[in-house]
């Protein structure tokens, strides 16, 4: 497998009032090509975040993103345009990511435009609606509104402006969490089958672990800005090193009413302020397993099994 | 586990073209014609407003006089069938004048009210989509401007310019844009932060092309309705200063004929009641109208 995008050290902190949002602190990973990397963790995490800084949307503090072995930042203007046609997004509200005032198939077409691509309008508007079928649309919609679609309808036309351009890697940004549970189940569906068809790579944000779980091959999990653990699904799912990690599957509901009385851990307290966060380890203050060596010393991501990273003092044993 | 969770997806999976229904057609059109058929004020002002129109294009026809022949055997006559609105103090037709000032009036209206739609729309447009030097420099332009009283700024304008039909564009111009530009300004800022915006940026789309298929269209329903209320506006300033004496003495207006009918308010009302409900009229119709718009267009957007 080769490397497709690799993320060092990215940081971004948001200058506010009295202080630094630290959004994301000193992050790095890197994708394989034709894998999915799921990336959870909670609300205001920094998932988000990391998402627009591979896309470059928002510029980083520090730290460098490689697209094909490319560094982003030493490009600029017509060549960073070039480059980004790589990597689209999809984004998480189907309601605010289209523009109101734009047909569907001008909103589909707008990257094609954006790159020139097709040669006359024609054969634009073909491309166009081979990927409103692609994407379970049908083509007839080509010139209704955003607001007459669903939800989900919405999300299928995120879907297809974010493949037009053909692109290696699709960041998902939360992409079903604006969803009804049984529409999530289609856009999964239909984001896998498109993975399979076109050898796509994800990079896929979502504070999801059941969706998540579906999709990827690998896993990141993140808390207040910091990568806490990165493995495979599976591992990451049955043998969670990270403290964080167990307490964020302990949490997810248990769909099965037979095990609905089975003591379950729960985590108390309150998230710590990204503007003022801990010494040493950001997770310290709800850790049970906090000692003087969490708020000494931030814990490196060391590799605990082979493919298995996890940034933790006292990393629980694999069962 | 992963086998039994695929499982649990894949039973909820309907077909892979989505039958369901979208909603009707209703666009922005379908929300103002609705809008006609439920506020009649909107109506009559639609109706009042191409009546005028149709007046000032017609004008020869609908007048048996010249507006400006003099008759000094027939002056400050009373309304008769002869002359339905009197005559002036020259043995001037009013109706005629009254008719053929819609011309004028209606061209203060709109020349002014364009001139300062497009001003203030490249401006705001500018002011919030650069923002920092040119959003300060702009921005406290415009309220320098409007910390004026308007019709003392225009005043000045019209007197250092010079009282002419042309000047009278210029001043009212001046004293409108800043209103536009902030408008423009704040909604350019708001519509910034909309997903749809980072969207267009994620694709490669350049910064024109985001604000002239974005930005501007999504500006399009607020400056129509903005229009149509500053068109009365200006329809005012002017009658205003016509009346002042610091309008165009050649361009029969509205404004200018009360300003010279005052002398004879008492002894002929006629001089300044049919210039002033000419007035009154057609500023009420256009701001039914506006106000119409606003309320049909507002709903919209907030969807």
């Amino acid at each position: 497998m080769t490397e497709l995008l690799r993320a060092e050290r990215l940081v971004k902190e948001f200058p506010v009032k009295g202080g630094v949002v630290h959004a994301v602190s000193d992050v790095s990973f890197a994708v394989q090509k034709g894998e999915t990397l799921g990336l959870v963790g909670e609300s205001g995490c920094g998932k988000s975040t990391l998402g627009k800084l591979v896309l470059d949307l928002i510029p980083p503090t520090s730290g460098k993103v490689y697209f094909n072995g490319q560094d982003l930042s030493q490009f600029k203007g017509e060549k960073l345009r070039t480059l980004r046609r790589g990597m689209q997004m999809i984004f998480q509200d189907p309601y605010a990511s289209l523009d109101p005032r734009m047909s569907v198939g001008r909103i589909i077409m707008e990257p094609l435009n954006a790159h020139h691509i097709g040669d006359s309008r024609a054969e634009r508007k073909a491309m166009v609606q081979a990927l409103m079928e692609q994407v379970g649309l049908r083509p007839e919609f080509y010139a209704r509104y955003p607001h007459q679609f669903s939800g989900g309808q919405r999300q299928r036309i995120g879907i297809a402006r974010a493949l037009a351009l053909n692109p290696e890697l699709v960041i998902c940004d939360e992409p079903v969490s604006a969803l009804d549970v049984s529409i999530q189940a289609q856009i999964l569906n239909l984001l896998s089958d498109l993975q399979k068809q076109r050898s796509l790579t994800y990079l896929f944000i979502s504070h999801d672990l059941n969706v998540v779980r579906y999709l990827s091959d690998r896993v990141m999990v993140m808390f207040l800005g910091q990568l806490c653990e990165m493995a495979p699904t599976e591992a990451l799912y049955t043998a969670p090193r990270h403290p964080y990690t167990r307490f964020l599957l302990e949490a997810v509901p248990q769909p099965d009413p037979t095990r609905r009385d089975e003591e379950r851990a729960l985590l108390t307290g309150e998230v710590s302020s990204p503007v003022n966060p801990p010494s040493g380890c950001q997770f310290r203050l709800r850790c049970p397993y906090a000692d003087a060596a969490c708020a000494a010393e931030h814990p490196a991501l060391n590799e605990v099994a082979p493919g298995h990273f996890c940034a933790c003092h006292h990393p629980l044993t694999g069962t | 586990m992963k086998k039994r969770f695929k499982d649990q997806y894949t039973a909820d999976l309907s077909q892979r073209i989505i039958d369901a229904e979208i909603q009707p057609d209703e666009g922005i059109l379908h929300s103002i014609l609705s809008m006609f058929r439920a506020n009649k004020a909107a109506l009559l002002g639609l109706i009042l407003i191409l009546l005028i129109l149709l007046m000032s294009v017609f004008a020869p026809v609908i007048a048996r006089y010249d507006p400006n022949a003099l008759d000094l055997t027939s002056m400050r006559k009373a309304p008769s069938w002869e002359h339905w609105f009197g005559t002036d103090d020259m043995g001037r037709d009013v109706f005629a004048r009254v008719v053929y000032g819609s011309r004028t009036s209606l061209m203060i209206g709109f020349v002014p009210s364009l001139i300062s739609l497009v001003l203030g729309t490249v401006l705001g447009l500018m002011a919030g989509y650069l923002g920092k030097v040119a959003d300060e420099l702009i921005m406290r332009l415009a309220d320098v401007v409007l910390a004026f009283p308007s019709l003392l700024l225009a005043m000045v304008v019209m007197y250092t310019l010079g009282a002419s039909l042309l000047n009278m564009f210029i001043a009212l111009s001046i004293i409108n844009w800043a209103g536009t530009a902030r408008v423009v300004r704040a909604q350019t800022l708001s519509l910034k932060e909309k997903e749809f915006m980072e969207a267009a940026r994620s694709m490669g789309v350049s910064r024109f092309k985001i604000v002239f298929r974005h930005i501007l269209p999504n500006c399009l329903p607020n400056l129509i309705v903005l229009f149509t209320l500053d068109i009365p506006g200006a329809i005012m300033w002017e009658s205003s200063m016509s009346f002042l004496g610091v309008g165009d003495p050649n361009a029969a207006s509205w404004g200018l004929m009360v300003s010279q009918g005052k002398g004879y308010a008492y002894m002929c009302p006629w001089l300044i009641l049919a210039p002033g409900i000419a007035i009154l009229i057609t500023v009420m119709a256009f701001n039914f109208l506006g106000d119409g718009l606003r309320d049909a267009i507002d709903p919209y957007m907030k969807t």
